[in-house]
């Protein structure tokens, strides 16, 4: 198991936002986390990648333990995320925007950065050509030097999973990747996350709110409902179950 | 050995500098056949310096890492006391001291110009660590009013520690060692040094951490760390800034230092624009100017007989409703986050020229 | 201590707490609505004490006139003020908007400079405040306007909070508080609302400001600046955008201000200093206030 989340509780003051979570990840494993608006599905990556300390439970990655560890530690373990709503450094150029993820691996010290050392210089050059690397691979190094915010909407989906690969991350949390996205969109950023995740040797969790986005790239789905996992599976097993059917894709037929 | 991209530029503008003195240096009173000419240029030229470093420095935390603090006014006091009180003279000291003597070692001290304006400088960083260590947990407003706290706290320590800082009576004779070589020496390194560290991968921390906290934490940016850093930064330079203002005006009392002060640096970023270098040192060096050009409404005129009364206060109103009014009607100030570069005004003097044939065209 | 010295500094202590409560309501007020520290709302305070020295001195208004003259006009300039400098940058970063209420700030203390001229003027009392309408108290001296300032600020309170609680108008600035575009969408006219805010604590300011000025009668510009900063940190200290937050807070400010310095004579030099450790101890160690809720970021 690369990552496990034990018997998890996420509570907001009176709200139980998560509970009794349990979760496995085996390496290079493709999982799907689906569930209704307001499942708890936001908040359990929130609290794997440590934006949230847990209120009970544990989430080890590789077997060393990592709860309630900061944001940037548990990136710097190996765990990597978007965001539902994007969150990219829009006033910065694209190439900045993956520039950033690499910062932490910086050996330079701020006194090479200011006097512009020889040493800073070539870790400068190593990771501008390390990032057009990544640019290339996900058709983004033509805008480079574009204004991140200037991107159109699927580019930008598309930058903010390369930012999060560029921390190079053994897991990879996809936060609802195709919102927004029409079918046909949605499809072909499926099979780019499935190319990635060979490529790249990652393991991925991802959110999504449309059943039908995940069903054809997914190993293995987890359904939450109210904080709660009410079905676990193999894709055919879960649109199966009554109690999905019931409470996730009865909601979703109504809306 | 081959010179990096970079340090060409900057040795161009080391050089623009040196003409700039060499210029005000020089025999300009003669001529112009003003006399007093020079010495008030002079003194104009040295407080635009100083206030560009200040305005700089300010602009490293609110502008480029985004974090609002209003704390300047306290890191420069502190750099201005310190400086004072490493290079005056014992005997100048004792004239000063005569309520309450200086505690020892400090009134034997007496070092040189530029180990005291460096240790005005560390002084600075280091309390600016006590400070950030708490308040750079607070984000927005509550970090800017918290800042200004810190620093009216500062203000009020030095007013009441008679011993070391002579308390309200504040400190007069205070070596005017500074010359426009100090001056536009510390700014034309202030801006290498901020160009150099904005230019690299610590600029794109401060700034990924400005644009979005959240997610520059989730890709691996130690936020406290770099909030930390840039706050050391800026306050190391206002603590020079403040010491190169005390040797300039060679007298500091604490009132000097009032949240006034901070509001002025703030002013020159805001209208130079919060994360633009080029900006602040223009702005500083415009509103300096103006500020200076101004004074002539808040004086008492005589001409013959008639009084023409000057009016207090009239230069700030002229200030701060600029400021308003730029805040609402052009947030981005003169620069926006972009630089003047030698391309940037090509392609600006490229399109004017085509502005001007296409015209020329169409009126033929 | 003497038990006589301790009552002369409870009364002071009260009184100073009552009327840093009343200014403060009028910062949490705003706070709680547009999240904005209004760095301007303290020099309404001399606004008002201004106007009400002029009605008297130049204009020789009866003090009714005077007073709600100034109340008017105070409350008129908190409208200005939003209108023109808080109402355009609405959907800025909050920075933004922070940055134009300090510009406000210094533009109102320095017009009042260039306008009132930078001399202290000494306000004029009503008779029933002059310094001989004290009364001896079992030995304690107090003047009545110390009885006045928390009486005056209880009853507006009261007032308040009938209008927020029982009227339409409040529970509308209720709904604006908690959630501004779905207000909007309701069919509640937001900028009239924010507009009647705005209105209210610059009218409690004005009140605040005259009773200061009646209180420590040597009036100048920039008497509002400090007052001002020390009843934002009582909001944040009783818990910013809860109005009985404020006033808990500002009472309490004041009567500590008053009653270290008395205890402890020797530190009295850092008196300004002692609201700042407050409001950094607060956002430390309870970020919310006293009286304040959480409210998660969304992520």
């Amino acid at each position: 198991m690369i990552l496990e989340v034990r018997e998890m509780r996420m509570q907001f003051g009176g709200l139980l936002a998560v509970d009794r979570l349990n979760l496995a990840l085996k390496q290079g494993e493709l999982v799907g986390l689906i569930g209704p608006n307001g499942a708890g599905k936001t908040t359990v990556f929130n609290v794997i990648t440590g934006v949230y300390a847990p209120t009970r439970g544990t989430i080890t990655l590789e077997g060393k333990d990592i709860t309630g560890m900061r944001p940037d530690l548990i990136t710097r373990m190996g765990i990597a995320r978007t965001f539902q709503n994007i969150r990219l450094f829009s006033r910065m150029s694209v190439i900045e925007n993956v520039l950033v993820s690499l910062h932490w691996r910086l050996r330079s010290g701020v006194f090479d950065a200011i006097l512009q050392t020889r040493k800073y210089r070539d870790e400068e050059a190593e990771m501008r050509a390390k990032a057009m690397d990544l640019l290339a691979r996900v058709n983004l190094d033509s805008v480079a030097d574009l204004p991140a915010g200037s991107l159109p909407y699927g580019s930008q989906r598309r930058l903010e999973i390369c930012r999060a690969l560029a921390t190079e991350p053994k897991v990879l949390l996809l936060d609802e990747p195709a919102a927004g996205m029409n079918p046909a969109e949605s499809i072909e950023l499926m099979k780019f996350i499935q190319k990635i995740r060979d490529e790249f040797g990652l393991t991925i969790l991802l959110i999504e709110h449309q059943m039908r986005v995940v069903m054809g790239i997914s190993e293995r789905i987890v359904v939450l409902d109210h904080g709660v996992v009410i079905a676990e599976g193999t894709p055919r097993e879960v649109s199966r179950n009554p109690r999905v059917i019931e409470a996730y894709l009865g909601v979703e037929q109504h809306a | 050995m081959q010179l990096s991209r970079y340090w060409k530029r900057d040795i161009v503008i080391l050089l623009v500098a040196a003409f700039v003195v060499a210029w005000a240096n020089g025999d300009l009173e003669g001529l112009l056949g003003i006399p007093g000419w020079q010495s008030y240029t002079v003194r104009i030229i040295n407080m635009c310096a100083i206030n560009t470093v200040l305005a700089l420095s300010l602009n490293l935390v609110n502008g480029f890492t985004g974090q609002f603090s209003l704390g300047h006014a306290g890191f420069m006091a502190l750099g201005a006391y310190t400086t004072a009180l490493l290079t005056m003279s014992a005997a100048a000291k004792d004239r000063v001291f005569f309520m309450t003597p200086l505690v020892e070692p400090l009134r034997k001290l007496t070092l040189p110009f530029l180990p005291s304006l460096i240790l005005a400088g560390l002084v600075a960083g280091v309390f600016s660590l006590v400070v950030g260590v708490p308040a750079l947990r607070l984000r927005g407003d509550y970090l800017g009013i918290a800042t200004l706290g810190f620093a009216e706290i500062i203000r009020l320590v030095i007013q009441n520690a008679r011993s070391v800082t002579n308390g309200a009576l504040g400190l007069k004779g205070i070596p005017p060692v500074v010359n426009l070589w100090w001056t536009l020496g510390a700014a034309v390194l202030c801006y290498l040094m901020l160009k150099n560290l904005i230019s690299s991968s610590y600029g794109r921390a401060f700034k990924s951490i400005r644009e979005n906290e959240i997610a520059a934490q989730a890709m691996g940016i130690d936020l406290f760390k770099h909030k930390l850093l840039a706050f050391f930064i800026s306050s190391f330079w206002a603590g020079v800034g403040g010491g190169l203002l005390a040797s300039l005006l060679t007298t500091i009392d604490p009132v000097q230092f009032k949240f006034p002060l901070t509001f002025q640096v703030l002013l020159m970023v805001v209208l130079g624009g919060m994360g633009s270098l080029s900006g602040s040192v223009i702005s500083a060096t415009i509103v300096t100017y103006l500020m200076e050009f101004l004074r002539v409404v808040e004086e008492t005129h005589y001409l013959g007989s008639i009084t023409i009364p000057g009016v207090p206060g009239l230069r700030m109103v002229i200030f701060s409703l600029t400021l308003v009014l730029v805040v609402v009607w052009y947030p981005k100030g003169l620069m926006g986050d972009r630089e003047l570069s030698a391309e940037g005004l090509k392609q600006l003097l490229a399109r004017f020229r085509k502005a001007i044939r296409l015209k020329g065209e169409s009126s033929s | 201590m003497q038990l006589s010295m301790f009552f002369q500094h409870l009364a002071n202590a009260v009184s100073l707490g009552s009327l840093y409560a009343l200014v403060a309501i009028g910062y949490t007020m705003v706070y709680g609505i547009l999240r904005l520290i209004n760095f301007a709302h303290g020099d309404l305070l001399m606004v008002a004490a201004y106007i009400v020295y002029y009605g008297r001195g130049m204009f020789h208004l009866p003090w009714p006139v005077s007073i709600v003259l100034a109340v008017a006009l105070t409350s008129g300039t908190g409208i200005i003020v939003e209108r023109a400098a808080y109402r355009p940058l609405r959907n800025s970063p909050r920075t933004t908007i922070l940055i134009s209420a300090i510009g406000v700030s210094f533009l109102v203390e320095n017009l009042g400079l260039v306008v009132f001229g930078g001399r202290p003027q000494s306000f004029p009392l009503p008779a029933m405040f002059d310094s001989g309408s004290a009364k001896e108290i079992a030995g304690v001296r107090v003047e009545n306007i110390t009885f006045v300032i928390p009486a005056v600020t209880l009853l507006l309170l009261l007032a308040l909070l009938h209008i927020v609680h029982r009227t339409k108008v409040g529970m509308a600035m209720r709904a604006v508080a908690r959630d501004f575009d779905t207000a909007g969408l309701m069919g509640i006219d937001v900028n009239r609302i924010i507009a009647v805010t705005f209105a209210i604590g610059s009218a409690l300011a004005a009140v605040g400001g005259i009773m200061w000025a009646m209180k420590f009668p040597q009036i100048n510009p920039l008497m509002g600046m400090m007052p001002g900063m020390k009843c934002f940190i009582a909001a944040v200290f009783g818990g910013i955008g809860n109005i009985l937050g404020a006033v808990i807070g500002g009472f309490l400010l004041g009567v500590a201000e008053i009653m270290i310095v008395a205890f402890l004579p020797s530190i009295s030099g850092y008196r300004d200093a002692f609201a700042f450790v407050i409001l950094i101890g607060t956002l430390l160690l309870r970020p919310t206030g006293l009286l304040g809720e959480k409210v998660a970021e969304k992520v």
